[in-house]
């Protein structure tokens, strides 16, 4: 399938007194349209801010953005507003997502205005269409956001997200702040919107049985960079960075015979200001090397028994 | 884990039970009271003043209050009633008028630099640093220095003493709401700069910005009266309370009632506002919602 979005080495730095924090440092990857890359990563990792940056919601310091063709990362603010027609977001606080002055039904007619895309009419039998597509009632659009339970508020986001008909959604955890038993609704509506829709998804979680869901792809992300990538059944089946296989074995399992040992990491994820040298990971790592601490090792293709893998370890 | 709802506290009260809720005390209600009779006073000044305000010789000099002269009259034998209700035309319409300068002012200034940030947040606060430096009397008296005496240009100078501190409010309440997912949902939908501070941050701020002019209006009287005591607001013969006090002072102690009433008036207007004030940012407020 057509490549939607190519990001190289793409760099996000804040300036904080004193330091520069590396949020993203060198992230590459690509989206094939309609595809959907699950990232992963402790709180703190950058997953988020590589979500907004890829959005140009944060400009990037570094790196290229390409989406449909085209490299997004210099074009102007008026040139980056019609782009936005083709790239929406949905935030991980469905309180916080939505003003709470505006009623539902401004909410998501908000981006057709914006856009200048049909009438009064055609916008507003729009709306009804987008709030029965993801399960509220129409005569939701009258009423406002704090009416509302998270997971209805958090559908709300998605079709005020969804009303450009958009090629790619980018899900900053959509699910972490809502009930767990919501958090299966709203991923099986965004799988279920992902098919009918033919979007591509950026989804960024904590989650692993989240991500697992919903991805076709998975990147994990440690301290800023990519440490593997791969389909998420070869993640599952088989993670080789030392730092997913941790991440892997937290996550619990319903048989007891599959369990995996425990791979418990001590201590906690270094400073994003204050990255350890070489392999970022080194410090946590039950495998490391001297090497590691001195070398960082590179994301690429690296052979792995019975075929190779896209992961940045000395180990392989 | 349901977060509880932070943005649920400036919950959208309809205008009737708003009003309802603002009621709810006590002392609302008498300062509504107060404020109704205030406001009833200067808008039918003309029809319920027994005399003309500045009518001189309706009757003696200094005469005490009497049945035909409620409040007595002044050292031109004019009546002091007819003059109050006079007085709280021009009081009231120059304090709402004041406070309107101030909270436009001041709204936009201080939503625009908090919003827009980086440099211009810097050299704005430094501008109201230096603006706050100055006692809000004293930059409202070298402002009418500039401009020259009278009602209009003491609301101005009031009026412009008052924005640093509105301004100063509101950008900080613009920052907490910047730094909020809708606002960057807006800007991932495409909304323009204007579009996002007229529809998403003004109306957010709606209600700090009514409280904060709730709260100054009692202020904004005292200050405006302030300088026409000083003889640098409302001219003479035009009936203002604060010139009356001022005209009045000299003889107080033979005819009190030149001086008890505007200052009466003057108290009353002040207390009911500040009584009204008070319990509306009261019920306005998000962490005192849920209090009566």
């Amino acid at each position: 399938m057509a490549t939607l979005l190519e990001v190289v080495d793409l760099a996000t730095y804040y300036a904080t007194p004193g330091a520069t924090i590396r949020a993203v440092d060198g992230v590459s990857f690509t989206l094939a349209e309609g595809e959907v890359l699950g990232i992963v990563g402790e709180s703190g990792c950058g997953k988020s801010t590589l979500g907004r940056t890829v959005l140009r919601l944060v400009e990037p310091t570094g790196g290229s953005i390409r989406f449909l063709g085209e490299d997004i990362t210099k074009l102007d603010r008026r040139a980056m507003v019609r782009r936005r027609r083709n790239m929406q977001v949905v935030f991980q606080d469905p309180f916080g997502s939505l003003n709470p002055r505006h009623r539902v039904g401004e909410i998501v007619v908000e981006p057709l205005e914006v856009h200048g895309i049909g009438d009064a009419r055609s916008r507003a039998a729009r709306v009804s269409e987008l709030l029965v597509l993801v399960g509220l009632p129409p005569d939701a659009a009258g009423r406002y956001p704090h009416e509302f339970s998270g997971g209805q508020r958090q559908r709300i986001a998605i079709a005020r997200a969804l009303v450009l008909e958009p090629k790619l959604l980018i899900a900053d955890e959509p699910v972490s702040a809502l009930d767990v038993s919501i958090q299966s609704q709203i991923i099986n509506l965004l799988a279920e919107l992902r098919v009918r829709l033919g979007l591509a998804m950026l989804f960024i979680s904590h989650d692993l049985s989240v991500i697992r869901h919903v991805s076709d792809r998975i990147a994990v992300m440690y301290l800023g960079r990519i440490v593997e990538i791969a389909s998420t059944a070869e993640i599952f089946d088989r993670p080789t960075h030392p730092y997913t296989q941790a991440l892997l074995s937290a996550v619990p399992h319903t048989d007891p015979a599959r369990r995996r040992e425990r791979i418990l990491l001590s201590g906690e994820m270094p400073d994003p200001a204050k990255p350890p040298s070489g392999c970022a990971f080194h410090t946590r790592c039950r495998h490391a090397m001297p090497r590691c601490s001195n070398e960082r090792p590179a994301l690429a293709q690296r052979p792995i028994e019975g075929g190779s893998r896209e992961v940045a370890c000395y180990l392989y | 884990m349901t977060t509880a709802a932070p943005a649920a506290a400036t919950t959208i009260l309809p205008p009737r039970r708003l009003i309802a809720r603002t009621l709810g005390a006590p002392g609302a209600v008498a300062g509504s009271i107060i404020l109704a009779v205030l406001v009833f006073g200067a808008i039918f000044a003309p029809l319920l003043s027994p005399f003309d305000p500045n009518a001189t010789r309706v009757c003696p000099r200094l005469a005490a209050p009497s049945f035909t002269h409620f409040f007595g009259c002044d050292l031109f034998g004019r009546d002091i009633f007819s003059r109050i209700l006079y007085g709280a035309r021009l009081s009231l319409a120059v304090g709402l008028l004041t406070v309107a300068i101030s909270l436009v002012a001041g709204t936009i200034f201080g939503m625009v630099i908090a919003f827009l940030g980086g440099r211009v947040d810097r050299i704005g606060v430094r501008l109201l640093d230096v603006m706050l430096g100055f006692p809000a009397i004293v930059l409202a008296i070298l402002i009418v220095a500039v401009l020259g005496v009278g009602a209009f240009n003491a609301a101005l100078a009031v009026g412009i003493s008052g924005i640093p501190r509105i301004a100063r409010v509101i950008r900080s309440a613009t920052l907490t709401l910047v730094g909020r997912e809708f606002v960057e949902s807006a800007r991932a939908v495409g909304a323009s700069q204007t579009r996002i501070l007229r529809r998403h941050l003004l109306p957010n701020l709606l209600p700090i910005v009514i409280v904060l002019g709730s709260l100054d209006l009692g202020g904004a009287i005292l200050s405006t009266a302030t300088l026409s005591f000083l003889g640098l607001g409302a001219q003479p013969p035009t009936s203002e309370w604060g010139a009356m006090l001022s005209a009045g002072r000299e003889f107080m102690r033979y005819a009190p009632w030149t001086m008890i009433f505007p200052g009466l008036a003057l108290f009353l207007a002040v207390m009911s506002v500040n009584l009204v004030g008070d319990r509306l940012s009261h019920v306005l407020d998000p962490r005192a919602s849920g209090h009566g």
